[in-house]
């Protein structure tokens, strides 16, 4: 199958793949070299290459607004990425003890996930609003003292948000393990059964193990989920009370087109990108780079 | 009572006879069935809450509890969120932002699909050198914060006189779809029989005529697939619209965020709950009416050839 032109060979076919290598190389190469070097100069309302080395990074690292938002993301990820593999998985398990009624179970449970960020997030608003909600409900019922009010108390209001995050996502990851305990072969059920091993000591030490793929992936799906969130915060908190529930990706967006300040934006992306990397790569790297070598 | 029931069945004098009948209400089954229902309710209570609130009148809203079903049924706020809630600005209410919704839903879902069909048909079946390094870099672009991109994306937009334009952003969608959908797609046409492809080459046909003639007609489930992610993802976005697009032409989150958390005036909740479940409703009725192939495209995701 050689052919003389190099060039021609395949023609459509190079020709049919312009727009992806264009997003490629242009959006998504290009782009991301581009706000890095843009995050070494003074940008403002308009980009400009004023070199001024590392000063938006210090300046970045020396706004309370974003240690905050830095916090609140730490905060909101480790809970969220404990809490949503440990109710995905427990739910998958449940569910996957050929119960009836199956089907309707889990479209329950993963409707959230087809409803957008706002919507969740205006919604858990709605529940959480003290005066109406479910504080005020308990109040009723005769715990007058009872409080929570986790949107406008801002040493819990990040938990509001994570109510909510985990509402709308843990469907998500229960789909994605119960697909991985299906993949399970009976065969090892049937012999953990005939040594006498209790079923949680097999799902514990046995099949988690087996399912480590459906884990990992799950794992940078869930992750490079968590460092997006922006819409939620928009809709249900607006980062308030105060600061209270500031994160990234909206101090990002509110430098470059609210205060018009892009250097500041660029240097909070490009953490932002140097947070991600720090996960993906070392996933990739287990993931293909053990395939070409061994 | 299971007791009872199993001694019908197995008389002392016979023996036992036939499989050991199962125990419906033993006390595993009673655990198992109360926690996933005691679960299914928790997930079901904000679908129900907005329901309710929305049918309500304000009086009532303001009475107290928001699980109580409404006394009086009230499709007012339905008609006022639909038509005259105020964004800040206007007081045209959600209409606008969902036909905006659709005029950008529909281009982007039929030039993003089209895109990225081609796209992984061409990585399955006529891989040319090169092309998987440019595969591989698109996967690991949908790593990148979608912040990076922002501004570097509004220079092109602002270049190609696109930016602030429903256009603009149908190409935002496309670019940024790409990914997932490419390898959605080529998954999907490796996993077809070669001989099928190697047949049609030998017929004579090319790399188009074999997409449009052998491939596509093939390709139906996974196409449903696609335009299913699409709409739902499309259509649920709200950085890219309020990014790349002017109060005019704001898709529907946007309104409908602008509209809930405008501090005008009056809180109308009930207003609010109804604009809310409208804008849930498209990716609502997908989901439901879809199911599998919903499930299967987020798994897509999940799922690495």
């Amino acid at each position: 199958m050689k052919r003389p032109n190099q060039l021609f060979r395949n023609f459509s076919a190079k020709i049919a793949a312009i727009p992806m290598i264009v997003t490629a190389l242009f959006v998504f190469v290009g782009g991301t070299a581009w706000t890095v070097v843009y995050s070494f100069t003074k940008s403002g309302l308009l980009p400009r290459l004023k070199w001024v080395g590392l000063d938006q990074y210090e300046r970045l690292w020396t706004t309370k607004r974003w240690i905050v938002s830095i916090q609140n993301l730490a905060i909101y990820g480790i809970s969220m990425l404990v809490l949503v593999f440990v109710i995905g998985f427990i739910l998958a398990t449940l569910i996957d003890q050929k119960v009836r009624f199956e089907n309707v179970i889990r479209t329950v449970i993963l409707y959230p996930f087809a409803l957008s960020f706002v919507v969740t997030g205006l919604v858990w608003q709605w529940i959480l609003n003290p005066e109406f909600g479910i504080q005020s409900i308990i109040r009723d019922l005769g715990w007058t003292n009872f409080a929570f009010d986790p949107l406008y108390n801002p040493k819990i209001a990040i938990f509001g948000v994570l109510i909510a995050g985990l509402w709308q996502g843990s469907g998500l990851v229960m789909v994605l393990m119960l697909a991985g305990l299906r993949g399970i072969d009976q065969e090892i059920w049937k012999a953990a059964r005939v040594d006498g091993i209790p079923a949680w000591k097999t799902y514990l030490f046995i099949v988690i193990p087996m399912m480590r793929p459906v884990f990992i992936t799950t794992l940078v799906l869930v992750v490079s989920g968590i460092v997006k969130l922006y819409d939620l915060i928009v809709a249900q908190t607006g980062g308030g009370p105060g600061i209270a529930t500031e994160v990234p990706a909206k101090y990002v967006y509110d430098m470059m087109f609210g205060a018009s300040n892009l250097g500041q934006g660029f240097a909070a992306s490009t953490m932002m990108l140097v947070t991600v990397a720090l996960i993906v790569i070392p996933w990739a790297m287990l993931e293909f780079g053990g395939k070409k070598h061994g | 009572m299971a007791d009872a029931l199993e001694s019908k069945t197995t008389s002392l004098r016979d023996g036992p006879r036939g499989p050991k009948p199962r125990r419906t209400f033993s006390r595993r089954n009673i655990l198992l069935y109360g926690t996933l229902f005691v679960i299914a309710v928790y997930y079901a209570i904000p679908l129900y809450v907005m329901i309710v609130t929305s049918l309500k009148g304000m009086p009532e809203v303001r009475l107290g509890n928001i699980f109580s079903p409404p006394l009086e049924i009230t499709f007012a706020p339905w008609v006022k969120a639909w038509s005259e809630a105020c964004t800040g600005l206007t007081c045209r209410g959600l209409s606008i932002g969902f036909w905006n919704s659709v005029r950008i839903t529909i281009p982007s879902v039929i030039i993003s699909t089209i895109i990225a069909s081609v796209n992984g048909y061409g990585l399955a079946n006529w891989r040319f050198k090169g092309a998987n390094v440019f595969f591989t870099i698109l996967i690991f672009g949908s790593f990148i914060p979608y912040q990076v991109l922002l501004y570097p994306v509004v220079i092109l937009l602002r270049e190609i006189g696109l930016y602030g334009d429903l256009a603009g952003l149908v190409i935002v969608h496309t670019i940024f779809g790409m990914p997932i959908l490419t390898l959605l797609f080529r998954n999907y046409f490796s996993s077809l029989p070669e001989e099928l492809f190697k047949a049609a080459r030998v017929d004579g046909a090319g790399f188009w005529g074999i997409f449009l003639r052998v491939m596509l007609p093939m390709s139906i489930p996974i196409f449903a697939v696609a335009i299913i992610l699409q709409v739902t993802g499309i259509w649920n976005d709200f950085l890219f619209g309020v990014v790349y697009t002017g109060p005019e032409s704001y898709p529907m989150t946007v309104a409908l965020n602008n509209i809930v958390n405008s501090t005008q005036g009056v809180v109308e909740y009930n207003v609010n709950m109804a604009a809310t479940i409208i804008t849930g409703l498209v990716p609502l009725t997908i989901y439901f009416v879809s199911g599998k192939l919903f499930v299967r495209g987020i798994a897509a995701g999940a799922v690495k050839g």
